[in-house]
């Protein structure tokens, strides 16, 4: 497939999931989408278009928590990067862990540092944190706040 | 059935680059289960990076690793290149390809030394970090520094290289390939070495794709990867050279890859050191606007990717970064079950990760009490190349 037939794929079966598709550049496209259909559209790209799972990155964005999760096509040399925007409060989304192993880590990491819930992740450890880091404190909020150095550390950095 | 053993290893040893903490289950010799934690050493460099201006970001990332240290300046000043439309002047492009592959031959030459030491062939390794001297001087005439080489900026390279410096660095470059050549031999007719690795720590076809793995550990098991021809940056599609693919994705696989690439490496260097373009070397970027940007290169064990979104002032609001090991290192999980103690060293060196965790392994039995440390595991490491080399009438 070309990558104008890719881009219309994607729009003829997920167009009721899709949100806004940015076409920046002729190697980058951006899709914002409804977080129902991560699984689906995923699955479709890395199972059925063979993309490679680069990454996912999340942003607190204050009023929502974004995830991007960042697929390249090789041979069209094409990265496409799905944009799912949660609530803020409470951060959800389905885990796709279970059936692709390469997204286990990184939401581990996610869970973490981002504080999101993956729902169904086969093994929801800590990966990244120490044991003794209290829960609910999560590194890349924008509201996490630096431990000042003279506080007990138990207390939540 | 055999009673179970947990043998932990890790986390921390003054060597390494990336502490972890490994939980193996073996019954008797065989490993039958893996846990991995890591985040020891975890900096927070990403959220460093939100408090930098982009210029000050380079550095911070450069040090993210010794080894590879040109890898994630390369890929953050491609995220921020990417952010809005714009030109790298070509010279600066054919020298950030020089620096990025004379350092894909030093890190390769040390992991072939380490892979060597692992396995009691200490004259691989010696032969193979002497070799790395001579890389590690090119580093030096071209840099001013042996590592962290402070050569990238969103838009170019930080500093020319001297034309009179070119004749001694090719001199540098070509006096180190008949020894490769022979080091080259050494390692892959060697039927020791044949019996020593082939056949340990297979990783499919078709886990490679699952666990999205990069780099020499993919293309080992036939997935013919390299960000180098698949999303062509730098100067690489000026000249012609080879991506290394095999398709047994052993361990012995993993190290023919690194040492086939090592000529194709010097290959690329050399063409760029003697066809260097004229012009400028930097395309002075003023500000930065608004958008995200992503950067890939592929480092040498693997893709290193970062995402930068910019707000329009001078500090990226979210800069992440993610390390090739990252995704290799989840691969070992399929690699390493069913093999024995005595592999996983070389199981464990072979994605490339940090090898010199393994020697701070401590076997423990149910009572608490220490039967193995790392220095054993290194013994039986050695040992049963030693018995394979017996086996074969060796001396």
């Amino acid at each position: 497939m070309t990558r104008t037939e890719v881009l219309a794929d994607i729009r003829t079966r997920f167009g009721a999931d899709i949100i806004d598709l940015f076409d920046k550049s002729p190697s980058r496209v951006f899709i914002e989408m409804r977080p129902e259909a991560i699984v689906r559209v995923s699955t479709y790209l890395f199972r059925t278009l063979g993309a490679r799972f680069n990454i996912a990155s999340g942003t607190d964005m204050i009023d929502f928590i974004e995830i991007l999760y960042h697929f390249i096509i090789e041979p069209l040399n094409l990265l496409i990067s799905i944009r799912v925007k949660l609530d803020h409060e409470n951060p959800e989304i389905a885990s796709l862990a279970r059936d692709i192993e390469a997204f286990n880590w990184i939401e581990r990491e996610l869970m973490e540092l981002m504080g999101v819930t993956f729902i169904g992740h086969p093994e929801p450890k800590r990966l990244l944190l120490a044991d003794n880091w209290p829960e609910g404190v999560y590194p890349l909020r924008q509201c996490y706040v630096e431990w000042d150095g003279t506080a007990d550390r138990t207390r939540g950095v | 059935m055999m009673g179970r053993t947990i043998i932990p290893i890790g986390p921390y040893h003054p060597l390494q680059e990336e502490p972890e903490f490994f939980t193996l289950t073996v019954e008797g010799e065989t490993v039958v289960d893996i846990d991995v934690r890591i985040g020891y050493n975890h900096r927070g460099i990403e959220k460093l990076s939100e408090s930098k201006v982009f210029e000050n970001c380079t550095f911070v990332v450069e040090r993210i690793c010794g080894i590879c240290s040109s890898s994630h300046p390369y890929a953050f000043t491609r995220a921020v290149e990417d952010i809005f439309p714009m030109e790298v002047p070509i010279r600066a492009k054919y020298i950030r390809t020089i620096i990025a592959e004379t350092e894909r031959i030093h890190s390769h030459l040390l992991w072939l030394g380490l892979a060597g030491h692992f396995l009691g062939y200490n004259t691989v390794y010696m032969w193979a970090w002497k070799l790395r001297e001579e890389i590690l001087d090119v580093m030096e005439i071209l840099s001013g520094n042996r590592n962290n080489y402070g050569m990238f900026k969103p838009g170019g390279v930080r500093r020319d290289i001297r034309a009179e410096d070119i004749p001694i660095c090719l001199k540098k470059i070509e006096s180190i390939l008949p020894t490769l050549d022979m080091l080259k031999k050494a390692v892959l007719d060697d039927p020791v070495l044949h019996a020593r690795l082939k056949g340990v720590g297979v990783m499919s076809y078709q886990q490679a794709i699952d666990f999205s793995a990069l780099g020499p550990t993919s293309r080992a098991s036939g997935v013919a990867r390299d960000v180098r021809k698949d999303s062509p940056y730098g100067a690489y599609q000026e000249m012609e050279w080879s991506m290394i693919v095999t398709k047994n994705g052993d361990v012995f696989d993993k190290a023919v890859i690194r040492i086939l690439e090592m000529f194709e490496s010097a290959k690329i260097a050399r063409f760029c050191l003697e066809k260097l373009p004229d012009g400028p070397i930097d395309a002075n970027i003023k500000d930065v606007p608004v958008g995200e940007g992503i950067g890939h290169i592929e480092a040498p064990r693997g893709e290193t990717f970062h995402y930068v979104r910019s707000d329009g002032t001078n500090r990226p609001v979210r800069h992440k970064v993610r390390a090739p090991t990252f995704m290799n290192f989840p691969t070992y999980k399929a690699t390493i079950k069913g093999q024995t103690i005595s592999d996983a060293t070389i199981i464990l060196a072979a994605i490339d990760p940090c090898y010199c965790c393994t020697e701070r392994v401590a076997v423990k039995d149910t009572g608490g009490r220490m039967l193995y440390n790392g220095q054993d595991l290194l013994r039986l490491s050695r040992e049963k190349t030693e018995r394979i080399r017996k086996g074969m009438g060796g001396r």
